[in-house]
């Protein structure tokens, strides 16, 4: 990136000037090859691409012609790495850098790569604009939108799309009191997982009594699968900056903290530059855009527990210590970090922040239902076939995200379950797809909305072993400060290992459901006090899966080891021999062509691989 | 001064006082493991959990941690509270099958076995041990290590501590008694659940008898600035 020589605005009027020549000297006609250089298609070698697209244009000459962007992500994970060309949209997936020459020649001719479109699995006809493809005709990209719009290095690529505009219009037009009315009006509920109303949050933290009053953005998203926070980090980070600002003008704040995992280094790079570049330009720190506000924001790197994604716990970590919970009777708004007031949201809060101020609270107000305003990103994954980043209106049904953006299960196989809101949210069944996506509605089933994770399972999935899965998660991720948690997580675990190796009692449901309620109820906090869930909704909506390991000793998914039995079809084994090449301990012997094989039970290790390799169903699982 | 009312009867209470203390005040019992007036409360082993009423809604808050309001309703036992409690106890006894501490609160709440496996610890985890060293002592040796089902109660890398002075605080405010406590001769022996150390002892200058430990004599002297040999006589040989 060349550096510039920037100047510090000091007026809104500056601002605007400076909005206007950027979007002047651009040609907004001339194609743009947009690479998404988020963390999903870095893993699948966007980097080759990236250096392929600067390397093609540089010895071809083109940098006159085309124009090239390494945008955050925009979502459709599942088949990154993601090429899109502007301004018409075009879609490239699965790219690779050996494709880079053809689809240069082809924008600059203005042609499209045919073999590189989306194909409808439906259909089978080639998709050739992004917006057109299922996986994004259902969502509402409000804050995911323009990730693939803007470099998140490039704070020119988010004031031409009137960034910082918000903030111009609440430091000069509106008082504190308007802004946290406007928040409130809205109906923005914190996306972090409490779904507090955040104008009330605001209006509680501008009122209490303290020296000072501290800021904080929540980026410890630490649920299994799920990379919300991170992506609009990454991607975005000045709507996220932008909100805060705006938070810290509204409750009276002028220190910030940006609570970021070290696990997430590409957000944490972003967000710094970010904070560089809005301090170079006077959009932050002293007297921001001459408004004689000051705001200031650090970045704080946290160590990857899970806890401290809980207000206190991060509060205590940022503070130096132990991130240990403590009990919340004071509330963090009137005694959080160092003591003082602290109003705490969570990333994709903040994001929604300047939206609201720039359309107003009653244009927000429109999207979603009656409790829960807005849209909600979603991290889709698991037994899903479009695995992604989903922002969807709330309201929206599971069915829909499922089945319509998810494009459903793969394999043709059953669904069998969802669960939302991260470890210790709830598994939905089937009969509840037509659920509308909300807070309140999502809590009635016994799950949540938490951050934002949704892990789709298919008929292969067994619910006791999720179930032992998410609280084995949970017991890892415990502080360990509280009996109940600490103890009781524990002993989940071991009566949910004892059912899933068959030797599960009459009256463990019955234990694990006394169990569930006292952790829920005497916990100190909201780790303790959810983590019950899994095994809450499995038991509610799965029992028979339950009473099927304890009374039959059988598991009906097939998944638990201790309970499955391989078994060679005699009929059908052709005596191939490629089970027993498969076979990791040689249980399997080989006893001449066209005889069935022979397996020795005592020397199985239920690994399964005879039973993946083998191509005629010869092998049957018990 | 603030008026509430504590299972039925109306109490008063300082502001700022917790659930708890108005309640030892007025006689009214409430179990605790891990709480002690000289430090700072802890809210860890939730068996003083009592239900509040406020805003019509009813609440289960940990009353060591839960400040008394004007007209609050605390109610200190309930169908409620008395499940959870032992539900913790069945945890705790899991834990610590041979405590006599625990067994004994155990049977005064109704628990006679618990549901779960059994293990042999004593410790509980209360950080009472560890909260009276930082707080009352002031040298912090020992803290709780590791997280979750890992958390144990050491000094730092389960190494002998250069900053112990030996005092025995520690075992003296421990619930359960896992911290043992001996002096032998010239030597202390302090017993952690997971390491433990000796100290010597100083020996009275007129009666020969060992009495305290070096190390917090001179630890007293140095923080009360006191002359250096203001220690040379046990308690019984002083003037």
């Amino acid at each position: 990136m060349a550096k510039r020589e920037t100047k510090r605005l000091s007026s809104p009027q500056e601002l605007e000037a400076l909005r206007k020549s950027i979007i002047e000297k651009r040609d907004h006609n001339k194609p743009c090859i947009t690479i998404c250089g988020g963390t999903g298609c870095l893993a699948l070698a966007a980097q080759d691409v990236i250096t392929g697209f600067r390397r093609e244009i540089q010895e071809q000459g083109l940098e006159t012609k085309v124009d090239i962007r390494i945008t955050g992500c925009p979502g459709f994970c599942e088949r990154g790495p993601l090429v899109v060309i502007k301004p018409e949209n075009i879609l490239y997936q699965q790219v690779k850098g050996e494709d880079v020459p053809e689809i240069v020649s082809a924008t600059v001719k203005g042609n499209i790569v045919d073999r590189l479109l989306y194909t409808d699995p439906n259909t089978g006809k080639k998709i050739t604009y992004e917006h057109e493809v299922p996986f994004y005709r259902k969502q509402k990209r409000l804050l995911l939108g323009d990730n693939s719009n803007i470099d998140p290095t490039e704070i020119r690529d988010y004031l031409a799309l009137g960034g910082y505009a918000a903030l111009s219009k609440v430091l000069f037009e509106m008082s504190p009191e308007q802004i946290i009315e406007e928040v409130k009006k809205s109906g923005l509920r914190g996306r972090g997982g409490g779904g507090f109303p955040t104008g009330v949050k605001w209006e509680t933290c501008r009122q209490a009594q303290g020296d000072t009053r501290y800021i904080i953005c929540n980026c410890d998203e630490g649920d299994p699968g799920a990379f919300m926070d991170r992506s609009l980090m990454e991607g975005n980070p000045h709507s996220v900056l932008e909100g805060m600002i705006i938070g810290a003008y509204a409750i009276g704040g002028h220190e910030g903290y940006i609570y970021v995992r070290n696990e997430y280094p590409l957000a944490v790079k972003n967000a710094q530059i970010a904070i560089e570049q809005t301090e170079e330009h006077g959009l932050l720190g002293k007297n921001i855009l001459g408004s004689g506000f000051d705001f200031t924001v650090r970045i704080s790197r946290g160590g990857g527990a899970f806890v401290c994604g809980e207000s206190t716990a991060l509060m205590a970590s940022l503070e130096g210590k132990v991130g240990e919970p403590r009990a919340k009777y004071v509330h963090t708004v009137e005694k959080g970090l160092w003591e003082q007031p602290t109003n705490l949201n969570n990333v994709e809060t903040w994001a929604n922040v300047p939206l609201i101020i720039k359309n107003g609270a009653d244009w927000y107000s429109k999207v979603g239902t009656e409790g829960s305003k807005g849209t909600k990103i979603f991290s889709l994954v698991g037994k899903i076939n479009n695995t992604g980043l989903v922002e969807v209106p709330m309201g929206i049904s599971l069915r829909e995200i499922i089945y319509d953006i998810g494009g459903g299960i793969p394999g043709g196989k059953k669904f069998k379950a969802v669960q939302t809101g991260g470890p210790s949210g709830g598994c939905i069944p089937e009969s509840l797809l037509d659920l509308p996506v909300d807070f309140d509605q999502l809590t009635k089933v016994g799950s949540m909305m938490g951050s934002g994770g949704m892990i789709v399972m298919d008929e292969n999935s067994c619910m006791v072993d999720i179930a032992k899965y998410f609280i084995g998660f949970l017991e890892g991720e415990s502080c360990g400060k509280c009996v109940p948690c600490r103890e009781g997580l524990k002993r989940m675990g071991q009566i949910l290992t004892d059912i899933t190796e068959g030797r599960g009692k009459e009256g463990d449901i019955e234990l694990l459901e006394r169990l569930s309620a006292a952790i829920t109820d005497s916990s100190l906090c909201a780790l303790g006090s959810t983590a019950s869930n899994p095994v809450l909704t499995t038991i509610r909506y799965f029992r028979d899966e339950y009473e099927a390991h304890i009374r039959d000793k059988r598991c009906p998914a097939g998944v638990c080891k201790e309970l499955i039995t391989y078994l060679i079809d005699e009929e059908k084994c052709p005596g191939c021999g490629l089970c027993v090449k498969a076979c990791p301990v040689e249980a399997i012997t080989f006893m001449g062509k066209k005889k069935p094989v022979v397996l020795d039970q005592e020397k199985c290790i239920k690994c399964g691989i005879c039973y993946d390799v083998c191509k005629l169903d010869a092998v049957i699982k018990k | 001064m603030v008026t509430l009312t504590i299972d039925g009867r109306e109490v008063q209470a300082e502001e700022g006082t917790t659930i708890l203390e108005a309640a030892r005040e007025s006689n009214i019992y409430i179990p605790t493991l891990c709480y002690h007036e000289e430090v700072t409360p802890y809210g860890a082993c939730r068996l003083c959990l009592v239900e509040v009423a406020r805003n019509g809604r009813e609440k289960l808050v940990a009353s060591c941690l839960y400040e008394v309001a004007e007209g609050l309703r605390v109610k200190t036992n309930s169908e409620r509270i008395a499940s959870n409690r032992k539900m913790i106890m069945e945890l705790l006894l899991a834990r610590c099958p041979n405590n006599k501490a625990i067994q004994d609160l155990a049977r005064q709440l109704g628990v006679e076995k618990t549901s779960f496996k059994l293990e042999d610890k004593q410790c509980i985890l209360c950080a009472l041990c560890v909260r009276v060293c930082q707080e009352v002592v002031g040298v912090s040796a020992i803290s709780l290590v590791n997280r979750g089902v890992d958390r144990q109660m050491a000094t730092p890398f389960y190494e002998p501590s250069d900053v112990c002075i030996g005092c025995g605080a520690c075992a003296y405010v421990c619930p359960t008694g896992a911290i043992g406590f001996e002096d032998v001769g010239d030597t202390r022996y302090i017993h952690w659940p997971n390491n433990k150390m000796e100290f010597k002892l100083r020996k009275c200058k007129t009666c020969g008898n060992y009495w305290a430990p070096e190390k917090q004599l001179d630890y007293i002297i140095k923080k009360a600035n006191l002359s250096p040999d203001a220690f040379d006589n046990c308690p019984d040989c002083r003037d």
